[in-house]
């Protein structure tokens, strides 16, 4: 679970180009949107596509987006519980 | 009508420098790239993370000319590019071509329309105002201006920002250079006037002004006209043009001070204005620009900024070359472009009398 | 300045038709032109339903005389600007300054598709034929050439309100005495590029759209092009033309909200809305109809229909989105649906909404779900928003 944690923030990083932001600078728990790291609706759908790249994960209904972006963590556990090939 | 205030993102020192033009920036390539700034404290780091190289380039240009006027809320924001946001362009095809339309992501869908910078300014400003773009090669400034005079011939506003942002990829460059547009050999853009060759070089650029109604006693210049013509048959037709031109405006080239021209250093091109430099202009000072900014569709707004400086600073600045003769004070300036010899403009411009 | 602005022609291409009369037909008898995507060459076929429009380049080009392998955007235009400028009836250019004010939104796209799938693998590679028209203004220019036009050319990109900005700007060059005529739209083929665009927005349905409906999914494509002819009074005095229409109002504005989302209560929509009609001098209730830019996405259709409430509450006028039937024309779209706002208010029509079922619970009204006829339609809305923040809106009012 911590090597995803760091995986997603660097991918997260990476994939928004954070500028000035480190993986540690995200805290497991914070939250990403809003008030937290201050991402906006097309964060999240680049996080779909994050989530289809490297997990291979298809969020069908854009929906469940809130839910599953909240933090790092729900992210990952979503991964979890739903990789398949792994 | 009044330049009140300019920005400039050039391949040559022009932003935020104190000095106008001391020398020239010299590229031994066929492709002139802008001196960008650093965008810290230009531009804030949370809007900064998307925007590709143009979209800062031309908000960071539009900014500059804004603070200088002291305005925070023009009544128009009016872009004018011919290639668009090229890079996003070229990310979103590539992407989708080696994936096969599949795991594509929004944002470089979103910023590839040629609306993204008039957009995002007006979006950091939370401007509601009057927003248009046009995206016509050679006309593309030109046919903003044109709108931005008509806005304030109809007094639906008092004061407009007007922009053309054009920028040279990796992918555009090759592409272009294919057609032919850009040179061969590798030469200065020093020498480009003096050693004639087929093409140009390559140029790019995000100018923004601030046209007002209203003099503001530090106001660049007056501009006081501007025409268009498309596709002219031959030169007699361009000489007609200008005369007409300048008979509108009710001025004669005796009393323009200085002629900037459009060369490119394309031997064929180049042969236009070379006619009418020996004819109608053989009596007035002229001077080039595109070594400087190099060629695009938007390079008017070069020569533009350029003419409203030389106004300003009473002087032609040091980095450009020119043929020596002692003018007495600049007041009235003619501009004449071309881009591929299809899209023709003049624009004339005069000192502010206090 | 005060110059009143006249409609002498129009012209039309979409999925429900290729000219004015057949499109008229369609949306007489609620025939929508969305269906399972044919010409398009997409992965993406069989997912989501697109309005094409009914014939391929060759017949585009057996019609126009333009060649087929230029961008489909041109012959697009070309059918819808050269059927404008017949209707108009205008016999001698000779001393008329005319011009050609288009706007798209990809310019050549369709064939820089077929280059680059070349070039991305050798950048020595793929023809250069497909590319060179790959600029927006280039289309402009390919039509421009077609139909003589000279004396003035451009080319407007303001995403999906390009046209209806084309329109209002050659409005304005006409009052400010620098040309006399202008053929003023846009155009817009299908793409790959802005198919799956809009796909990463996951705004596309699936399904038919349903534009302004409580379960609306999304949007579907469509393509097409539609223009006007807009001259000065003075050339309306030599034309036979009973009842004129004029363009009474315009205005553009920014949302100045988000890069792709409207504003919740659509404050963009309601100054391009408010300042039309102010610019017009009528007041909401002299609407008649407003042809609504109803997308059928969840966010454009709230904010619009909250704008249109905060204008036009408690009375509202009767309105629909024709986008049921021709799909999202994009670039087009304003041009087609001008078209449309002036055949209203000629033969004293109302489209049908098409799928409307249920009321969106945020909203007083529901937009017209039936064709309505025998009407007098004296002054119809037209309202084009677009990616940006960019809106803007239209009045034509009968003379």
């Amino acid at each position: 679970m911590d090597n995803l944690l760091l995986e997603l923030k660097k991918q997260i990083i990476a994939q928004l180009n954070l500028q000035d932001i480190k993986p540690e600078d995200i805290s497991d728990d914070l939250p990403l949107f809003a008030e937290g790291l201050g991402l906006d609706s097309i964060d999240a759908l680049e996080l779909i596509v994050l989530l289809q790249q490297y997990y291979k994960i298809k969020l069908t209904n854009a929906d469940d987006g809130p839910k599953v972006f909240r933090t790092v963590k729900t992210m990952a556990e979503y991964i979890e519980n739903h990789q398949t090939d792994k | 009508m009044y330049i009140r205030a300019t920005g400039n993102i050039s391949p040559q020192h022009t932003y935020g420098h104190p000095l106008f033009l001391p020398e020239l920036v010299e590229y031994v390539d066929n492709r002139l790239s802008c001196i960008e700034p650093d965008y810290k404290g230009i531009i804030d780091a949370k809007q900064i993370r998307r925007m590709s190289r143009i979209i800062r380039m031309g908000v960071a240009s539009a900014l500059e000319c804004l603070q200088e006027a002291g305005i925070d809320m023009p009544d128009a924001i009016i872009t004018g590019t011919s290639y668009g946001c090229l890079e996003d362009t070229g990310i979103f095809l590539s992407r989708m071509i080696e994936y096969n339309e599949e795991l594509l992501t929004p944002t470089s869908f979103i910023q590839s329309t040629h609306n993204t910078i008039g957009a995002q300014i007006g979006l950091l400003l939370q401007c509601n105002n009057y927003n248009n773009v046009f995206v016509h090669s050679g006309f593309s400034f030109e046919s903003a201006l044109l709108d931005g005079i008509m806005l304030l011939r109809e007094k639906e506003a008092s004061n407009v920002l007007i922009g053309a942002i054009d920028e040279i990829t990796n992918i555009s460059h090759s592409i272009l250079n294919r057609m032919g547009l850009y040179k061969q050999n590798r030469i200065s853009n020093k020498e480009i006037f003096k050693n004639k060759s087929k093409g140009s070089i390559a140029g790019e650029g995000a100018t923004f002004f601030l046209l007002s109604n209203e003099s503001s006693n530090t106001d660049y210049a007056k501009l006081i006209g501007l025409r268009t013509f498309y596709k002219p048959q031959k030169v007699e037709d361009i000489k007609k043009e200008i005369l007409i031109f300048l008979e509108e405006n009710t001025i004669t080239l005796k009393e323009i001070d200085l002629i900037i021209i459009g060369k490119n250093g394309d031997e064929k091109l180049d042969r236009v204005y070379d006619c009418l430099q020996s004819e109608i202009f053989s009596q007035n000072v002229i001077i080039n620009y595109k070594n400087l900014c190099g060629e695009y569709p938007t390079a008017t707004a070069f020569a533009l900024w350029l003419a409203v400086n030389i106004i300003k600073f009473g002087k032609i600045p040091k980095a450009i070359d020119y043929n020596g003769v002692s003018t007495s004070k600049i007041k009235n300036i003619l501009i004449y472009n071309n881009y591929l010899n299809k899209h023709h403009s003049l624009l004339l411009l005069s000192e502010c009398k206090n | 300045m005060s110059e009143t602005i006249f409609v002498a022609g129009t012209g039309v291409i979409s999925a429900i038709g290729n000219n004015i009369s057949e499109c008229l037909d369609a949306l007489k008898n609620s025939r929508t032109g969305i269906k399972h995507m044919q010409r398009l060459d997409s992965v993406h076929k069989n997912k989501f339903p697109v309005a094409e429009v009914n014939l391929d380049n060759e017949s585009l080009e057996s019609l126009t005389g333009l060649s087929s392998l230029k961008s489909r955007t041109a012959l697009l235009s070309l059918v819808a600007a050269k059927e404008a400028l017949y209707n108009a009836g205008i016999e001698n250019f000779d001393n008329l300054r005319t011009g050609f004010v288009s706007a798209n939104s990809v310019g050549g796209m369709d064939k820089s598709e077929f280059f680059f799938t070349e070039y991305f693998k050798n950048n020595q590679k793929g023809r250069l034929c497909n590319v060179v028209n790959h600029e927006c203004g280039s289309i402009t220019e390919l039509v421009a050439y077609q139909l003589g036009i000279k004396d003035y050319v451009t080319t407007i990109s303001t995403a999906c309100s390009s046209s209806a900005n084309a329109i209002f700007f050659g409005a304005r060059l006409i009052k400010n005495n620098i040309l006399d005529v202008v053929i003023a739209g846009g155009a817009d083929s299908l793409t790959k590029f802005t198919l799956n665009g809009f796909n990463t927005l996951m705004i596309l349905d699936e399904q038919f759209c349903q534009p302004f409906d409580e379960n609306r999914r999304g949007l579907n494509l469509g393509e097409g092009a539609g223009y006007v002819v807009l001259v000065s009074e003075k050339v309306a005095n030599t034309l036979n033309k009973s009842p004129f229409i004029k363009l009474s109002g315009y205005c553009n504005a920014n949302d100045a909200y988000h890069q792709t989302a409207s504003s919740p209560d659509g404050n963009g929509s309601f100054l391009a809305m408010s300042g039309a009609l102010k610019k017009s001098g009528l007041k909401p209730e002299d609407i008649n109809y407003i042809n609504l830019h109803g997308t059928g996405t969840q966010n454009n259709d709230i904010a619009e229909g909250s704008a249109i409430k905060r204008l036009f509450s408690p009375i509202y006028p009767k309105m629909s989105s024709t986008k049921a039937f021709t799909g999202h024309t994009l670039g087009a779209s304003g041009g087609i649906e001008a078209v449309f706002s002036i055949l209203a208010i000629q033969e004293g029509i109302v489209y049908p909404n098409l799928r409307l079922q249920t009321q969106m619970k945020e909203l007083p009204f529901l937009p017209e779900p039936n064709f309505l006829q025998n009407l007098n339609i004296k002054h119809v809305l037209s309202n084009s928003f677009g990616f940006g923040g960019n809106c803007s809106s239209l009045i034509f009012s009968k003379i």
